[in-house]
């Protein structure tokens, strides 16, 4: 049968390898919610939002609980480390992305005091 | 004048990137020079693309560059991963208004954000506002998702992260 590794990483990989996992994990990053509200946003049946569920909940991703005929989802400790993996990626992103537009702005002003006889077009 | 001082000041921590409400991401960023120049880096596409996409971080590399920076005008950038496969993102200008504010489509996906970028004149410097907005909450969650898993190191962070939380 499935042989569950300890620390489950391949689970959490395998989860996250999805787009819509990957949309769950970041919208109950945002609140907690049922099943059935989360198969709503995501325009799918509630049979297939409970597998995505239950694969995020086997990785550690989400946790749930019944409570009387409904069951809700919040993000499991790994889900909140996700969440703000992600926003620290983009972050990250505009970072290098702006040190290097930092460099080509002091270059520019370099240009601009070395004189105006420097032209900036070709 | 000029306050050459430490050019060597940590980068940590200069940018900010904040999610603002359901549908908006906004960063900001301050550079040591007037509106003129930011502006200028960024609405020339020879310039624009030497620092949009950095390679070191994103792993992709701008094959193209095409910006038409005036209102009504329209850009197309193309990107590759090394492989044959190649992304475009294009859109067109809404308003461009030099060294203040320039703002574009992104007209790639169905639900595209509309985004501002700003350049503010604070004594010299320039307080630089990217500003997303996007039509629902879940557009800017599958943008947030899709440009973060096209990131190698964000994998390699939650690669980290999990390790370091799943012992």
């Amino acid at each position: 049968m499935v042989q569950y590794v300890n620390p489950p990483l391949d689970l959490s990989f395998a989860a996250l390898s999805d787009a819509t996992r990957r949309g769950i994990i970041d919208q109950l990053g945002r609140g907690d919610a049922s099943i059935t509200s989360l198969a709503d946003k995501f325009q799918m049946t509630l049979t297939g939002m409970k597998k995505h569920v239950q694969i995020l909940e086997r990785a550690g991703l989400v946790v749930t609980q019944k409570v009387g005929r409904v069951r809700s989802c919040k993000l499991g400790k790994r889900g909140l480390e996700a969440e703000a993996a992600w926003i620290e990626a983009h972050r990250k992103l505009f970072e290098a992305r702006f040190d290097a537009l930092d460099e080509i702005i002091s270059e520019m002003r370099q240009e601009e005091s070395d004189g105006s006889a420097s032209q900036q077009c070709r | 004048m000029d306050q050459q001082a430490s050019s060597a000041d940590s980068a940590q921590d200069r940018t900010s990137i904040e999610r603002r409400g359901d549908r908006e991401l906004v960063v900001t960023r301050t550079f040591d020079a007037p509106p003129s120049i930011v502006y200028r880096a960024w609405s020339q596409a020879e310039l624009f693309r030497r620092w949009w996409m950095p390679k070191s971080v994103s792993g992709v590399s701008l094959i193209s560059c095409d910006m038409d920076v005036r209102t009504g005008g329209k850009y197309r950038l193309e990107f590759g991963a090394g492989g044959s496969e190649t992304m475009a993102f294009y859109g067109k200008y809404l308003e461009v208004v030099p060294n203040e504010r320039i703002v574009w489509t992104n007209d790639e996906g169905e639900e595209g954000a509309v985004t501002t970028v700003t350049f503010e004149g604070q004594g010299g410097k320039t307080l630089l506002t990217f500003h997303e907005v996007y039509p629902s909450r879940e557009a800017l969650e599958e943008a947030l998702q899709g440009s973060a898993a096209a990131l190698p190191e964000q994998l390699e962070q939650l690669d980290e992260l999990l390790s370091s939380i799943g012992g």
